[in-house]
């Protein structure tokens, strides 16, 4: 175990690298922040002034190599608009990003897991075929309309709920979170839910797959042949090997909804990182760019690892050496 | 402990088959996997129920657990099992039976264990769903178990996942779930044929040690003759879904009545037959799906004539020894 998890550092450390540079690169063709971010009355000796104290008139190179001595010091730089570090603005952001991506997740394995399993057992019963038609509307259905319908019927034609942003927050840990208070939890409904409809569509399909599958298992017919009941074999006996690849598919998953909660959080107008990235992107504020693509490389790896982790716990011949 | 009412007469038997018909209603038509099975056992006793792939042997044993799953069914006849008929039970009532007074034994040990589930969870959850007991006496029944079977260090072998075990290892333990509750009945589908031989050798000692030690009435299903001839006192050959002949081992394998299980016989290779080829029986199994109507067997059987269009009667040709068959053989015939 502890062999496996210093060769995953290494090459999390090798994939740091690499993909440090690809951003870099990236953000540096998408085009020149100084036409938009230096006044255009400004004058020549201004601009050379601004273009030198942002760092801009150096070699591509080494400005590489400034930001990569500076990453490794944990300073990411500074966003050329707020003029704050980088990376605290990311983090600012992140709680709200955060809690909507977990409670997206949570409910797609609330509501998936057990409309999954129903569907299994009963494959050809009426109810079974409409969770599947569901998913099916879950999987086509894009995000960005769900988003605007939700608002359509909750907050504007039935009023129940509140369309934008965080509502009400409480602070932990120096971090504000909304799901701990009444209001926030009702500002937060809606766009987890229009976030994790994919998800639910993901877990019925995987669950429902699995069931099917495992059932006709030898070992289920030898539970059966114990004389075990039917919800045992279903709960214990069938359900821990669908696990398996459920935790597998919505852990990895999870990297993406942070990832791309970009669209959720423009129409909720929910304050994460998603939305703060577009805004970056819009005035090409290179250095929040870089360090949210680093932060977003950074979490894949550390979810693929917790997969892994995860996974060997659920499958005991899966064990975790040093060995590829 | 179970709804079943105790041993009506002694001597009678623990297990009887009568007229047993599994059909499968599918799509392409009727599978009449099963049809018309019987054979007795009794206690201590083992009956070695044999035939080719897809003769209904399996199909057979899955009903007497009543295991068929849809669109199988069984469609008539009785299993009584102390005079008792199993095909009548309710779901709840049989639930309670299986693993308890009837157990089963399957053909791959590598796919009869839950991969993700320890022994240990997998033996316990067997006592307890027949018996009110504490965990700690479920654990020590199920060490004793293992210990029964023959496996070293339970109490170590307890705590282990089943793919750290060898096939045989594995089958040991099935037969060690099998014998948790010490049931009156066990169907075994061809446990050995997934093993090498020498650990099939072990396996058969255990078992028939066992069922003359615990009086437990055995169905080995086999389609290895000389495995039945080691360990079965009766012997019931199937065909195409039917028993063709039935009787004690040694006079059914000394002097077959039925031409299939002449074949069957020829077909085993033999010392006393060494350096000629191995006699076959010519063609195949019919499908399921289409069986010519009278004998199934006719089209391979080489004393077939007209009259075997008809359905031959499942007569006893002579005491305990049944066939299927209007023209068995009448005498010993060296095989």
């Amino acid at each position: 175990m502890t062999v496996f998890l210093l060769r995953r550092l290494l090459q999390a450390a090798g994939v740091v690298l690499v993909m440090s540079l690809l951003v870099f690169l990236g953000v540096y063709a998408i085009g020149d922040p100084i036409e938009i971010l230096i006044s255009p009355e400004a004058d020549q000796i201004e601009r050379e002034r601004a273009i030198k104290a942002l760092g801009l008139d150096l070699p591509l190179w080494q400005q590489y190599l400034v930001f990569l001595g500076n990453a490794l010091r944990g300073d990411l730089g500074r966003s050329f608009v707020f003029n704050e570090p980088a990376l605290r603005l990311i983090l600012d952001r992140m709680p709200a990003t955060l809690e909507l991506a977990i409670g997206a997740t949570l409910a797609a394995l609330i509501i998936g897991l057990p409309l999954g399993l129903y569907a299994g057992l009963r494959p050809s019963s009426p109810v079974s075929k409409g969770i599947l038609a569901g998913s099916i509307l879950g999987f086509s259905l894009p995000t960005f309309w769900v988003g605007l319908m939700l608002i359509m019927v909750f907050a504007v034609q039935l009023g129940w709920l509140p369309s934008t942003g965080r509502g009400e927050t409480v602070t932990i840990l120096g971090m504000r979170w909304s799901f701990l208070t009444r209001d926030g939890l009702a500002h937060m409904l809606m766009p987890a839910l229009n976030l994790s409809l994919f998800k639910i569509s993901l877990v019925i399909r995987l669950t429902r797959a699995g069931v099917r599958e495992t059932m006709l298992m030898d070992y289920v017919k030898f539970a059966r042949a114990k004389g075990l009941s039917p919800a045992r074999i279903t709960f214990i006996h069938v359900f821990k090997n669908i696990l398996i690849p459920v935790v597998t598919v919505v852990g990895l998953e999870f990297g993406g909804t942070i990832a791309f909660s970009v669209v959720t959080e423009s129409v909720f107008a929910w304050p994460g990182m998603g939305k703060l990235i577009i805004d970056s992107i819009n005035v090409l504020d290179r250095p929040v760019m870089v360090a949210y693509l680093m932060i977003i490389v950074l979490m894949f790896i550390t979810i693929n690892l917790l997969v892994d982790i995860t996974y060997s716990l659920l499958d005991p011949r899966v064990r975790l050496e040093g060995k590829s | 402990m179970s709804a079943v009412p105790a041993s009506a007469a002694p001597g009678a038997p623990t297990l009887e088959v009568r007229n047993l018909r599994t059909h499968f209603l599918t799509r392409a038509g009727v599978v009449k996997a099963v049809d018309d099975v019987s054979f007795t056992v009794r206690s201590g006793k083992v009956l070695g129920l044999v035939g080719e792939s897809g003769s209904g042997k399996s199909v057979t044993g899955f009903s007497i657990l009543g295991l068929v799953d849809p669109p199988g069914r069984i469609v008539g006849g009785q299993i009584l099992f102390k005079g008792q008929d199993l095909a009548t039970l309710s779901e709840e009532a049989m639930r309670k039976l299986r693993g308890n007074r009837i157990a089963m034994i399957f053909q791959d040990p590598m796919m009869t264990l839950n991969p993700v589930l320890r022994i240990d969870t997998q033996m316990i959850e067997t006592v307890l769903a027949h018996a009110r007991v504490s965990r700690e006496e479920a654990r020590q029944r199920a060490r004793d178990a293992l210990g029964q079977v023959g496996i070293a260090s339970p109490d170590e072998r307890l705590r282990s996942y089943p793919h750290q075990f060898s096939g045989g290892m594995r089958q040991r333990v099935a037969i060690a779930i099998a014998l948790l509750h010490k049931p009156d009945v066990i169907v075994a589908d061809e446990p050995t044929t997934a093993l090498d031989v020498t650990i099939q050798g072990q396996i058969l000692a255990e078992a028939q040690k066992l069922c003359a030690q615990t009086g437990t009435a055995l169905v080995w299903i086999t389609h290895d003759l000389s495995v039945v001839a080691g360990l079965a006192d009766d012997i019931a050959v199937m065909y195409a879904g039917k028993v063709v002949e039935n009787g004690p081992v040694e006079q059914v394998l000394d002097a077959p009545l039925h031409p299939y299980t002449l074949g069957l016989i020829g077909s085993v290779p033999s010392r006393n037959r060494r350096g000629e080829p191995l006699r076959q029986i010519p063609g195949m199994t019919p499908s399921m799906l289409n069986l010519p109507a009278g004998c199934a067997f006719r089209a391979r059987c080489p004393r077939a004539e007209a009259r075997c269009a008809e359905p031959p009667p499942f007569a006893e040709y002579r005491p305990g020894r049944f066939a299927r068959c209007i023209h068995p053989h009448e005498e010993a015939v060296a095989a």
